[in-house]
Protein backbone atom coordinates (compact mmCIF):
# COMPACT_ATOMS: atom_id res chain seq x y z
CA UNK A 1 0.00 0.00 0.00
CA UNK A 2 0.91 3.43 -0.70
CA UNK A 3 1.28 6.26 1.39
CA UNK A 4 -0.78 8.23 0.19
CA UNK A 5 -3.74 5.33 0.84
CA UNK A 6 -1.83 4.97 4.33
CA UNK A 7 -4.38 7.40 5.75
CA UNK A 8 -6.51 7.23 9.16
CA UNK A 9 -9.87 7.65 9.17
CA UNK A 10 -11.81 7.99 12.18
CA UNK A 11 -15.60 8.44 12.74
CA UNK A 12 -18.20 9.01 15.34
CA UNK A 13 -14.67 7.10 17.59
CA UNK A 14 -16.26 7.36 21.17
CA UNK A 15 -13.87 5.33 24.05
CA UNK A 16 -14.40 4.71 27.70
CA UNK A 17 -12.29 4.09 30.58
CA UNK A 18 -15.27 1.39 32.04
CA UNK A 19 -17.67 4.54 32.50
CA UNK A 20 -15.20 7.17 31.80
CA UNK A 21 -16.09 8.66 28.21
CA UNK A 22 -12.31 9.18 27.69
CA UNK A 23 -12.99 10.35 24.21
CA UNK A 24 -16.29 11.88 22.57
CA UNK A 25 -17.61 11.60 19.15
CA UNK A 26 -14.16 11.99 17.33
CA UNK A 27 -14.56 12.66 13.58
CA UNK A 28 -11.18 12.99 11.75
CA UNK A 29 -9.60 11.89 8.57
CA UNK A 30 -5.66 12.01 8.76
CA UNK A 31 -3.98 12.08 5.43
CA UNK A 32 -1.39 9.27 4.34
CA UNK A 33 2.02 10.78 4.36
CA UNK A 34 3.19 13.42 6.20
CA UNK A 35 3.31 14.78 9.68
CA UNK A 36 -0.02 15.35 11.34
CA UNK A 37 -0.04 16.78 15.03
CA UNK A 38 -2.08 15.85 18.04
CA UNK A 39 -2.21 18.90 20.76
CA UNK A 40 -4.08 19.87 23.08
CA UNK A 41 -3.79 20.05 27.18
CA UNK A 42 -2.79 17.42 29.44
CA UNK A 43 -5.27 14.67 29.93
CA UNK A 44 -7.51 15.89 26.88
CA UNK A 45 -7.00 12.14 25.45
CA UNK A 46 -4.30 12.53 22.71
CA UNK A 47 -2.50 9.45 24.15
CA UNK A 48 -5.43 7.93 24.33
CA UNK A 49 -6.93 8.38 20.65
CA UNK A 50 -3.39 7.24 19.16
CA UNK A 51 -3.17 4.06 21.15
CA UNK A 52 -5.96 2.77 19.65
CA UNK A 53 -4.71 2.92 15.89
CA UNK A 54 -2.43 0.22 16.95
CA UNK A 55 -4.62 -1.28 19.30
CA UNK A 56 -2.92 -0.87 22.46
CA UNK A 57 -5.37 0.63 24.32
CA UNK A 58 -6.39 -3.51 24.75
CA UNK A 59 -4.23 -3.71 26.93
CA UNK A 60 -6.37 -1.22 29.46
CA UNK A 61 -8.67 -3.81 31.05
CA UNK A 62 -12.62 -2.47 30.85
CA UNK A 63 -12.68 -0.36 28.39
CA UNK A 64 -15.01 0.02 25.03
CA UNK A 65 -14.94 1.86 21.76
CA UNK A 66 -17.43 3.01 19.57
CA UNK A 67 -17.46 4.22 15.93
CA UNK A 68 -14.79 3.69 13.22
CA UNK A 69 -11.48 3.58 12.73
CA UNK A 70 -10.38 3.12 9.03
CA UNK A 71 -7.02 2.54 7.89
CA UNK A 72 -5.82 0.18 4.50
CA UNK A 73 -9.25 -0.42 4.01
CA UNK A 74 -10.17 -2.04 7.05
CA UNK A 75 -11.97 -1.19 10.34
CA UNK A 76 -9.30 -1.29 12.87
CA UNK A 77 -11.76 -1.82 15.75
CA UNK A 78 -13.53 -4.71 14.64
CA UNK A 79 -12.80 -7.20 17.38
CA UNK A 80 -11.84 -10.22 14.81
CA UNK A 81 -8.89 -7.99 13.91
CA UNK A 82 -5.81 -9.49 14.21
CA UNK A 83 -3.71 -6.84 16.54
CA UNK A 84 0.13 -8.68 15.82
CA UNK A 85 -0.80 -7.46 11.76
CA UNK A 86 -2.09 -3.91 12.95
CA UNK A 87 0.86 -3.51 15.02
CA UNK A 88 3.60 -4.44 12.49
CA UNK A 89 1.77 -1.80 10.13
CA UNK A 90 1.32 0.29 12.78
CA UNK A 91 4.56 1.11 14.86
CA UNK A 92 5.02 3.32 18.01
CA UNK A 93 7.68 5.23 19.84
CA UNK A 94 7.13 5.96 23.17
CA UNK A 95 7.57 9.11 25.74
CA UNK A 96 10.42 7.79 27.83
CA UNK A 97 13.44 6.03 25.26
CA UNK A 98 11.88 2.48 26.23
CA UNK A 99 14.93 0.10 24.57
CA UNK A 100 14.92 -3.81 25.43
CA UNK A 101 17.64 -4.29 27.44
CA UNK A 102 19.44 -5.98 25.34
CA UNK A 103 22.52 -5.26 22.83
CA UNK A 104 21.92 -2.36 20.14
CA UNK A 105 21.36 -4.92 16.98
CA UNK A 106 19.17 -7.49 19.37
CA UNK A 107 16.51 -4.75 19.73
CA UNK A 108 16.70 -4.39 16.24
CA UNK A 109 16.69 -7.69 15.05
CA UNK A 110 13.54 -8.27 17.35
CA UNK A 111 11.01 -7.27 15.41
CA UNK A 112 12.33 -9.43 12.77
CA UNK A 113 12.62 -12.09 14.74
CA UNK A 114 9.34 -12.30 16.11
CA UNK A 115 7.95 -11.74 12.86
CA UNK A 116 9.29 -15.48 12.10
CA UNK A 117 12.42 -13.92 9.79
CA UNK A 118 15.22 -16.34 10.21
CA UNK A 119 17.34 -14.98 7.40
CA UNK A 120 20.37 -13.86 9.19
CA UNK A 121 21.78 -11.95 5.96
CA UNK A 122 18.97 -10.43 5.90
CA UNK A 123 18.70 -9.52 9.39
CA UNK A 124 22.06 -7.96 9.27
CA UNK A 125 21.02 -5.98 6.01
CA UNK A 126 17.89 -4.87 7.94
CA UNK A 127 19.70 -3.83 10.97
CA UNK A 128 22.16 -1.39 8.97
CA UNK A 129 19.54 -0.38 6.92
CA UNK A 130 17.44 0.49 9.89
CA UNK A 131 19.84 2.01 11.93
CA UNK A 132 21.00 4.43 8.74
CA UNK A 133 17.12 5.53 8.29
CA UNK A 134 17.27 6.89 11.79
CA UNK A 135 20.90 8.47 11.60
CA UNK A 136 22.43 6.46 14.49
CA UNK A 137 24.57 4.19 12.06
CA UNK A 138 27.75 6.41 12.82
CA UNK A 139 27.40 6.60 16.44
CA UNK A 140 26.76 2.82 16.89
CA UNK A 141 28.65 0.44 14.35
CA UNK A 142 31.66 -0.14 15.93
CA UNK A 143 29.41 -1.08 19.03
CA UNK A 144 26.52 -3.24 18.11
CA UNK A 145 26.89 -5.54 19.80
CA UNK A 146 26.76 -3.57 23.50
CA UNK A 147 23.99 -3.06 25.54
CA UNK A 148 21.19 -0.38 24.25
CA UNK A 149 21.18 1.00 27.77
CA UNK A 150 24.47 2.28 27.57
CA UNK A 151 23.47 5.02 25.13
CA UNK A 152 22.29 8.31 25.60
CA UNK A 153 18.65 9.20 26.54
CA UNK A 154 18.68 10.84 22.53
CA UNK A 155 20.45 7.66 20.86
CA UNK A 156 17.73 4.99 22.92
CA UNK A 157 14.81 7.46 21.62
CA UNK A 158 16.05 6.90 17.78
CA UNK A 159 17.30 3.36 18.37
CA UNK A 160 13.67 3.18 19.29
CA UNK A 161 12.40 4.75 15.80
CA UNK A 162 15.38 2.37 13.97
CA UNK A 163 13.38 -0.58 15.56
CA UNK A 164 9.98 0.77 14.56
CA UNK A 165 11.14 1.32 11.04
CA UNK A 166 12.76 -2.01 10.95
CA UNK A 167 9.54 -4.30 10.00
CA UNK A 168 8.40 -1.43 7.86
CA UNK A 169 5.28 0.05 9.11
CA UNK A 170 3.42 2.30 7.01
CA UNK A 171 2.28 4.54 10.06
CA UNK A 172 4.31 5.45 13.10
CA UNK A 173 3.01 7.10 15.98
CA UNK A 174 5.10 9.38 18.54
CA UNK A 175 3.89 9.66 21.95
CA UNK A 176 5.10 12.70 22.76
CA UNK A 177 8.86 11.52 21.79
CA UNK A 178 11.06 14.25 22.66
CA UNK A 179 9.09 15.06 26.50
CA UNK A 180 12.46 13.99 28.43
CA UNK A 181 15.22 14.54 26.07
CA UNK A 182 17.71 17.65 25.99
CA UNK A 183 16.85 20.50 23.13
CA UNK A 184 19.80 19.45 21.08
CA UNK A 185 18.76 15.87 21.17
CA UNK A 186 14.96 16.58 20.24
CA UNK A 187 16.50 18.75 17.18
CA UNK A 188 17.66 15.76 16.24
CA UNK A 189 14.35 13.52 16.50
CA UNK A 190 12.62 16.28 14.63
CA UNK A 191 14.69 16.19 11.83
CA UNK A 192 14.36 12.71 11.58
CA UNK A 193 10.78 12.96 11.22
CA UNK A 194 10.91 15.49 8.65
CA UNK A 195 13.35 12.93 6.31
CA UNK A 196 10.88 9.95 7.45
CA UNK A 197 7.64 11.91 6.33
CA UNK A 198 7.77 11.11 2.55
CA UNK A 199 7.53 6.88 3.13
CA UNK A 200 5.38 6.99 6.52
CA UNK A 201 2.51 8.52 7.39
CA UNK A 202 4.15 9.86 11.25
CA UNK A 203 1.34 11.45 14.06
CA UNK A 204 3.09 12.85 16.84
CA UNK A 205 1.46 13.70 20.44
CA UNK A 206 3.28 16.59 21.49
CA UNK A 207 2.97 19.36 24.14
CA UNK A 208 4.90 21.52 22.77
CA UNK A 209 2.98 23.84 20.76
CA UNK A 210 6.39 24.98 18.38
CA UNK A 211 6.93 21.24 17.99
CA UNK A 212 3.87 21.13 16.21
CA UNK A 213 4.56 23.99 14.24
CA UNK A 214 7.60 23.30 13.09
CA UNK A 215 7.46 19.56 12.15
CA UNK A 216 3.77 19.17 11.05
CA UNK A 217 1.82 19.43 8.23
CA UNK A 218 -1.51 18.91 9.87
CA UNK A 219 -2.47 19.75 13.39
CA UNK A 220 -5.48 18.80 15.56
CA UNK A 221 -6.41 20.25 18.26
CA UNK A 222 -8.27 18.21 21.41
CA UNK A 223 -9.80 19.41 24.37
CA UNK A 224 -11.53 17.40 27.14
CA UNK A 225 -12.10 14.21 25.07
CA UNK A 226 -13.11 16.04 21.83
CA UNK A 227 -11.47 17.13 18.83
CA UNK A 228 -12.28 20.80 18.39
CA UNK A 229 -10.17 21.85 15.28
CA UNK A 230 -8.29 19.97 12.60
CA UNK A 231 -6.65 21.49 9.69
CA UNK A 232 -3.45 22.17 7.59
CA UNK A 233 -0.93 23.25 10.10
CA UNK A 234 0.09 26.51 8.76
CA UNK A 235 -3.77 27.75 9.05
CA UNK A 236 -4.64 26.61 12.36
CA UNK A 237 -1.40 28.67 14.16
CA UNK A 238 -2.21 31.27 11.98
CA UNK A 239 -5.91 31.41 11.70
CA UNK A 240 -7.68 29.14 14.07
CA UNK A 241 -11.06 29.55 13.48
CA UNK A 242 -12.37 28.20 16.85
CA UNK A 243 -12.15 30.23 20.03
CA UNK A 244 -10.65 27.45 21.89
CA UNK A 245 -8.00 26.95 19.67
CA UNK A 246 -6.72 30.09 19.92
CA UNK A 247 -6.69 30.65 23.39
CA UNK A 248 -5.04 27.45 23.66
CA UNK A 249 -2.51 28.67 20.90
CA UNK A 250 -1.84 32.24 22.63
CA UNK A 251 -1.13 30.05 26.06
CA UNK A 252 -3.91 31.20 27.95
CA UNK A 253 -4.70 27.79 29.19
CA UNK A 254 -2.78 23.96 28.84
CA UNK B 1 28.52 20.59 62.06
CA UNK B 2 25.82 19.00 64.19
CA UNK B 3 24.83 17.26 61.15
CA UNK B 4 27.86 15.97 59.56
CA UNK B 5 28.78 14.55 64.03
CA UNK B 6 25.19 12.66 63.22
CA UNK B 7 25.89 11.46 59.55
CA UNK B 8 29.61 10.14 60.30
CA UNK B 9 28.22 8.47 63.49
CA UNK B 10 25.53 6.63 61.02
CA UNK B 11 27.85 5.70 59.04
CA UNK B 12 30.47 4.12 61.39
CA UNK B 13 27.64 2.21 62.68
CA UNK B 14 26.38 0.75 59.50
CA UNK B 15 30.04 -0.21 58.92
CA UNK B 16 29.86 -2.16 62.50
CA UNK B 17 27.32 -3.78 61.37
CA UNK B 18 28.39 -4.89 57.94
CA UNK B 19 31.72 -5.95 59.55
CA UNK B 20 29.78 -7.72 62.13
CA UNK B 21 28.28 -9.81 59.37
CA UNK B 22 31.79 -10.28 58.10
CA UNK B 23 32.54 -11.57 61.18
CA UNK B 24 30.34 -14.28 61.70
CA UNK B 25 30.32 -15.14 57.92
CA UNK B 26 34.05 -15.06 58.36
CA UNK B 27 34.19 -17.51 61.46
CA UNK B 28 31.74 -20.18 59.92
CA UNK B 29 34.06 -20.74 56.91
CA UNK B 30 37.00 -20.34 59.48
CA UNK B 31 35.75 -23.19 61.69
CA UNK B 32 35.33 -25.20 59.24
CA UNK B 33 37.82 -25.00 57.69
CA UNK B 34 40.67 -25.25 60.63
CA UNK B 35 38.64 -28.07 61.97
CA UNK B 36 37.48 -29.79 58.41
CA UNK B 37 40.88 -29.34 56.30
CA UNK B 38 42.74 -31.59 58.60
CA UNK B 39 40.47 -34.66 57.66
CA UNK B 40 40.40 -33.47 54.03
CA UNK B 41 42.86 -36.10 51.62
CA UNK B 42 42.43 -37.24 48.02
CA UNK B 43 40.92 -40.30 49.68
CA UNK B 44 38.53 -38.50 51.84
CA UNK B 45 36.87 -37.00 48.84
CA UNK B 46 37.12 -39.89 46.69
CA UNK B 47 36.37 -43.47 48.69
CA UNK B 48 33.83 -45.04 50.28
CA UNK B 49 33.84 -45.00 54.05
CA UNK B 50 35.16 -48.14 56.23
CA UNK B 51 35.40 -49.84 59.39
CA UNK B 52 32.01 -48.15 60.69
CA UNK B 53 32.69 -44.95 58.91
CA UNK B 54 35.73 -43.84 61.08
CA UNK B 55 37.82 -44.36 58.12
CA UNK B 56 37.84 -43.86 54.53
CA UNK B 57 36.26 -41.15 52.42
CA UNK B 58 32.61 -39.81 52.17
CA UNK B 59 32.63 -39.93 48.35
CA UNK B 60 29.09 -41.40 48.31
CA UNK B 61 27.89 -38.79 50.54
CA UNK B 62 29.57 -36.37 48.29
CA UNK B 63 27.57 -38.14 45.21
CA UNK B 64 23.93 -38.44 47.19
CA UNK B 65 24.38 -34.25 47.87
CA UNK B 66 24.80 -33.81 44.01
CA UNK B 67 22.06 -35.85 42.96
CA UNK B 68 19.50 -34.67 45.21
CA UNK B 69 20.15 -31.19 44.87
CA UNK B 70 19.83 -31.62 41.45
CA UNK B 71 17.33 -32.88 41.27
CA UNK B 72 15.17 -30.68 43.53
CA UNK B 73 16.55 -28.10 41.28
CA UNK B 74 15.51 -29.90 37.75
CA UNK B 75 12.19 -30.68 39.02
CA UNK B 76 11.93 -27.04 41.22
CA UNK B 77 13.19 -24.67 38.91
CA UNK B 78 10.89 -25.04 35.55
CA UNK B 79 8.21 -25.43 37.54
CA UNK B 80 8.68 -22.59 39.56
CA UNK B 81 9.74 -20.24 36.99
CA UNK B 82 6.75 -21.15 35.25
CA UNK B 83 4.28 -20.81 38.18
CA UNK B 84 5.35 -17.42 38.11
CA UNK B 85 5.03 -16.26 34.93
CA UNK B 86 1.62 -17.63 35.66
CA UNK B 87 0.52 -15.87 38.29
CA UNK B 88 2.40 -12.46 37.13
CA UNK B 89 2.03 -12.34 33.71
CA UNK B 90 -1.02 -14.12 32.44
CA UNK B 91 -3.51 -14.58 35.33
CA UNK B 92 -5.70 -11.81 36.30
CA UNK B 93 -4.96 -9.52 39.08
CA UNK B 94 -7.28 -9.78 42.44
CA UNK B 95 -7.33 -11.81 44.86
CA UNK B 96 -7.20 -15.02 44.11
CA UNK B 97 -3.35 -14.43 43.15
CA UNK B 98 -3.49 -12.52 45.88
CA UNK B 99 -4.87 -15.05 48.03
CA UNK B 100 -2.35 -17.78 46.12
CA UNK B 101 0.17 -15.28 46.90
CA UNK B 102 -0.17 -15.93 50.61
CA UNK B 103 -0.52 -19.48 50.20
CA UNK B 104 3.60 -19.68 48.79
CA UNK B 105 4.61 -17.59 51.37
CA UNK B 106 3.51 -19.36 53.97
CA UNK B 107 4.41 -22.57 52.77
CA UNK B 108 7.85 -21.00 52.74
CA UNK B 109 7.67 -20.75 56.39
CA UNK B 110 6.64 -24.88 57.17
CA UNK B 111 9.45 -26.72 59.13
CA UNK B 112 11.43 -28.46 56.86
CA UNK B 113 10.38 -31.73 59.05
CA UNK B 114 7.09 -31.51 57.77
CA UNK B 115 8.62 -31.36 54.35
CA UNK B 116 10.11 -34.96 55.30
CA UNK B 117 6.82 -36.80 56.35
CA UNK B 118 4.72 -35.31 53.18
CA UNK B 119 7.69 -36.80 51.31
CA UNK B 120 6.92 -40.06 53.36
CA UNK B 121 3.51 -40.23 52.73
CA UNK B 122 3.10 -38.98 49.00
CA UNK B 123 6.57 -40.20 46.89
CA UNK B 124 7.47 -42.56 49.48
CA UNK B 125 4.14 -44.22 50.04
CA UNK B 126 1.45 -43.25 47.80
CA UNK B 127 3.11 -42.99 44.34
CA UNK B 128 5.83 -45.96 45.60
CA UNK B 129 8.88 -44.22 44.63
CA UNK B 130 10.11 -45.75 48.08
CA UNK B 131 13.03 -44.54 49.71
CA UNK B 132 14.90 -42.97 46.65
CA UNK B 133 16.83 -40.22 45.02
CA UNK B 134 13.48 -39.65 43.49
CA UNK B 135 11.87 -39.51 46.35
CA UNK B 136 14.26 -37.12 48.24
CA UNK B 137 14.57 -35.12 45.15
CA UNK B 138 11.27 -34.29 44.42
CA UNK B 139 10.84 -33.19 48.24
CA UNK B 140 13.54 -31.06 48.67
CA UNK B 141 12.18 -29.68 45.03
CA UNK B 142 8.60 -28.71 46.99
CA UNK B 143 11.08 -27.28 49.63
CA UNK B 144 12.40 -25.18 47.16
CA UNK B 145 9.58 -24.42 45.69
CA UNK B 146 8.02 -21.50 47.05
CA UNK B 147 11.46 -19.22 47.28
CA UNK B 148 12.13 -19.93 43.70
CA UNK B 149 8.45 -18.85 42.91
CA UNK B 150 8.79 -15.94 45.38
CA UNK B 151 12.26 -14.73 43.72
CA UNK B 152 10.81 -15.43 40.31
CA UNK B 153 7.82 -13.35 40.84
CA UNK B 154 9.48 -10.29 42.24
CA UNK B 155 12.19 -10.02 39.44
CA UNK B 156 9.69 -10.22 37.03
CA UNK B 157 7.49 -7.55 38.58
CA UNK B 158 10.74 -5.17 38.66
CA UNK B 159 10.75 -5.81 34.85
CA UNK B 160 9.51 -2.26 33.80
CA UNK B 161 6.18 -2.11 31.73
CA UNK B 162 7.54 -0.26 29.50
CA UNK B 163 9.90 -3.19 27.77
CA UNK B 164 6.45 -4.95 27.46
CA UNK B 165 5.11 -2.13 25.87
CA UNK B 166 7.44 -1.80 23.35
CA UNK B 167 7.25 -5.34 22.42
CA UNK B 168 3.54 -5.89 22.02
CA UNK B 169 3.32 -2.40 20.10
CA UNK B 170 6.06 -4.33 17.71
CA UNK B 171 3.25 -7.01 17.06
CA UNK B 172 4.82 -9.32 19.26
CA UNK B 173 2.34 -11.74 21.13
CA UNK B 174 2.14 -11.99 24.86
CA UNK B 175 4.29 -15.19 24.69
CA UNK B 176 7.00 -13.93 22.59
CA UNK B 177 7.34 -11.09 25.04
CA UNK B 178 7.56 -13.38 27.82
CA UNK B 179 10.13 -15.20 26.16
CA UNK B 180 12.17 -12.86 24.22
CA UNK B 181 11.87 -9.71 26.69
CA UNK B 182 10.59 -10.25 30.32
CA UNK B 183 12.00 -13.46 31.06
CA UNK B 184 15.46 -12.90 30.22
CA UNK B 185 15.40 -9.17 31.78
CA UNK B 186 14.37 -11.15 34.81
CA UNK B 187 16.79 -13.55 34.78
CA UNK B 188 19.64 -12.25 36.94
CA UNK B 189 16.66 -12.05 39.47
CA UNK B 190 15.41 -15.61 38.92
CA UNK B 191 19.03 -17.44 39.06
CA UNK B 192 19.80 -15.07 42.73
CA UNK B 193 16.48 -16.70 44.09
CA UNK B 194 18.63 -20.44 42.44
CA UNK B 195 21.37 -19.80 44.06
CA UNK B 196 19.68 -19.66 47.41
CA UNK B 197 17.75 -22.36 46.93
CA UNK B 198 20.49 -24.57 46.21
CA UNK B 199 22.47 -23.74 49.48
CA UNK B 200 18.81 -24.42 51.17
CA UNK B 201 18.77 -28.15 49.19
CA UNK B 202 22.00 -29.06 49.73
CA UNK B 203 21.63 -28.38 53.29
CA UNK B 204 18.69 -29.51 54.68
CA UNK B 205 18.44 -32.75 56.58
CA UNK B 206 15.27 -33.41 57.51
CA UNK B 207 13.10 -33.80 54.26
CA UNK B 208 15.72 -36.05 53.15
CA UNK B 209 15.60 -38.28 56.87
CA UNK B 210 12.50 -40.40 55.43
CA UNK B 211 12.91 -40.10 51.56
CA UNK B 212 16.13 -40.63 50.66
CA UNK B 213 18.97 -41.08 53.21
CA UNK B 214 20.73 -43.95 53.87
CA UNK B 215 23.35 -44.34 56.73
CA UNK B 216 25.59 -46.57 55.12
CA UNK B 217 25.59 -47.89 51.15
CA UNK B 218 28.16 -49.99 49.76
CA UNK B 219 29.08 -47.66 46.62
CA UNK B 220 27.48 -45.54 44.65
CA UNK B 221 24.01 -45.10 43.66
CA UNK B 222 22.98 -47.14 40.80
CA UNK B 223 19.57 -45.40 39.80
CA UNK B 224 16.90 -42.75 41.01
CA UNK B 225 15.48 -45.52 42.55
CA UNK B 226 18.12 -45.96 44.68
CA UNK B 227 18.54 -44.28 48.72
CA UNK B 228 21.72 -42.42 48.96
CA UNK B 229 24.12 -41.17 51.38
CA UNK B 230 23.82 -37.53 51.76
CA UNK B 231 26.20 -35.09 53.60
CA UNK B 232 24.06 -33.22 56.04
CA UNK B 233 22.49 -36.50 57.49
CA UNK B 234 26.37 -38.47 57.43
CA UNK B 235 27.30 -35.44 59.77
CA UNK B 236 24.08 -35.75 62.09
CA UNK B 237 24.91 -39.63 62.04
CA UNK B 238 28.81 -39.03 62.69
CA UNK B 239 27.72 -36.49 65.76
CA UNK B 240 24.69 -38.34 67.63
CA UNK B 241 25.87 -42.38 67.07
CA UNK B 242 28.77 -44.63 66.64
CA UNK B 243 31.78 -45.71 68.98
CA UNK B 244 34.87 -43.55 68.09
CA UNK B 245 33.32 -39.96 68.63
CA UNK B 246 36.70 -38.27 68.30
CA UNK B 247 37.33 -39.64 65.10
CA UNK B 248 33.80 -39.13 63.97
CA UNK B 249 33.70 -35.91 64.98
CA UNK B 250 36.89 -35.03 62.91
CA UNK B 251 34.95 -36.43 59.81
CA UNK B 252 32.39 -34.52 60.21
CA UNK B 253 33.81 -30.93 60.03
CA UNK B 254 35.53 -32.28 56.81
CA UNK B 255 31.92 -33.07 56.00
CA UNK B 256 30.88 -29.98 56.30
CA UNK B 257 33.97 -28.19 54.51
CA UNK B 258 33.20 -30.08 51.87
CA UNK B 259 29.31 -29.29 51.84
CA UNK B 260 30.53 -25.54 51.35
CA UNK B 261 32.65 -26.08 48.71
CA UNK B 262 30.11 -28.01 47.25
CA UNK B 263 27.41 -25.37 47.70
CA UNK B 264 29.57 -22.70 46.33
CA UNK B 265 30.54 -24.78 43.28
CA UNK B 266 27.18 -25.64 42.14
CA UNK B 267 26.20 -22.07 43.04
CA UNK B 268 28.85 -20.50 41.21
CA UNK B 269 27.84 -22.20 37.86
CA UNK B 270 24.41 -20.18 38.18
CA UNK B 271 26.13 -16.95 39.44
CA UNK B 272 28.85 -17.17 36.31
CA UNK B 273 25.39 -17.82 33.93
CA UNK B 274 24.12 -14.48 35.89
CA UNK B 275 26.88 -12.30 34.93
CA UNK B 276 27.36 -13.11 31.91
CA UNK B 277 23.88 -12.42 31.42
CA UNK B 278 24.08 -8.81 33.27
CA UNK B 279 27.29 -7.65 30.86
CA UNK B 280 25.46 -8.42 27.58
CA UNK B 281 22.23 -6.57 29.02
CA UNK B 282 23.71 -4.76 32.05
CA UNK B 283 21.49 -2.32 33.03
N1 LIG C 1 -5.72 3.56 31.95
C1 LIG C 1 -6.63 4.51 32.21
N2 LIG C 1 -7.66 4.26 33.03
C2 LIG C 1 -8.59 5.20 33.31
N3 LIG C 1 -8.55 6.46 32.82
C3 LIG C 1 -7.52 6.78 32.00
C4 LIG C 1 -6.51 5.82 31.66
N4 LIG C 1 -5.63 6.42 30.83
C5 LIG C 1 -6.07 7.69 30.67
N5 LIG C 1 -7.20 7.90 31.37
C6 LIG C 1 -7.98 9.16 31.41
O1 LIG C 1 -8.36 9.50 30.11
C7 LIG C 1 -8.17 10.87 29.88
C8 LIG C 1 -7.26 11.08 28.69
O2 LIG C 1 -5.96 10.64 29.03
P1 LIG C 1 -4.76 10.62 28.00
O3 LIG C 1 -5.24 10.04 26.73
O4 LIG C 1 -3.61 9.97 28.64
O5 LIG C 1 -4.50 12.19 27.81
P2 LIG C 1 -3.27 12.95 27.14
O6 LIG C 1 -2.41 11.95 26.45
O7 LIG C 1 -3.90 13.92 26.20
O8 LIG C 1 -2.55 13.67 28.23
C9 LIG C 1 -7.65 11.47 31.17
O9 LIG C 1 -8.73 12.05 31.87
C10 LIG C 1 -7.11 10.31 31.91
O10 LIG C 1 -7.24 10.47 33.30
MG1 LIG D 1 -0.36 11.41 26.87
Amino acid sequence: MDTKEAGIKVSDLNFYYDKFRALKNINLDIPGGGITALIGPSGCGKSTLIRLFNRMSDLVPKTRAEGKIILDGQNILEPSLDVVKLRRKVGMVFQKPNPFPKTIYQNIAYGLEIGGNKDKGFIRHKVEDSLKKAALWDDVKDRLHQSALGMSGGQQQRLCIARALAVDPKVILFDEPCASLDPISTARIEELMLGLKRNYTIIIVTHNMQQAARTSDYTAFMYLGELIEFGKTDRIFTVPREKKTEEYLSGRFG
Amino acid sequence: MKNKIIQNTAFTLIALTMLATLFFLASIIYFAAARGLPALSWEFITEVPRNGMTEGGVAPAIAGTFYLTMGAVLFAFPLGVACAVYLQEYSPKGYIVNIIRMGINNLAGVPSVVFGLFGLAVFVKFFGFGVSILSGSLTLGILILPGIISASQEALMAVPLSFREASLAMGATQWQTIRGITLPAALPGILTGLIISIGRAAGETAPILFTAATLYRKGYPTSIFSEVMALPYHIYALMSEGVNPQKQTAIAYGCALILIVLVGLMSSLAIIIRNKYRSVYGH
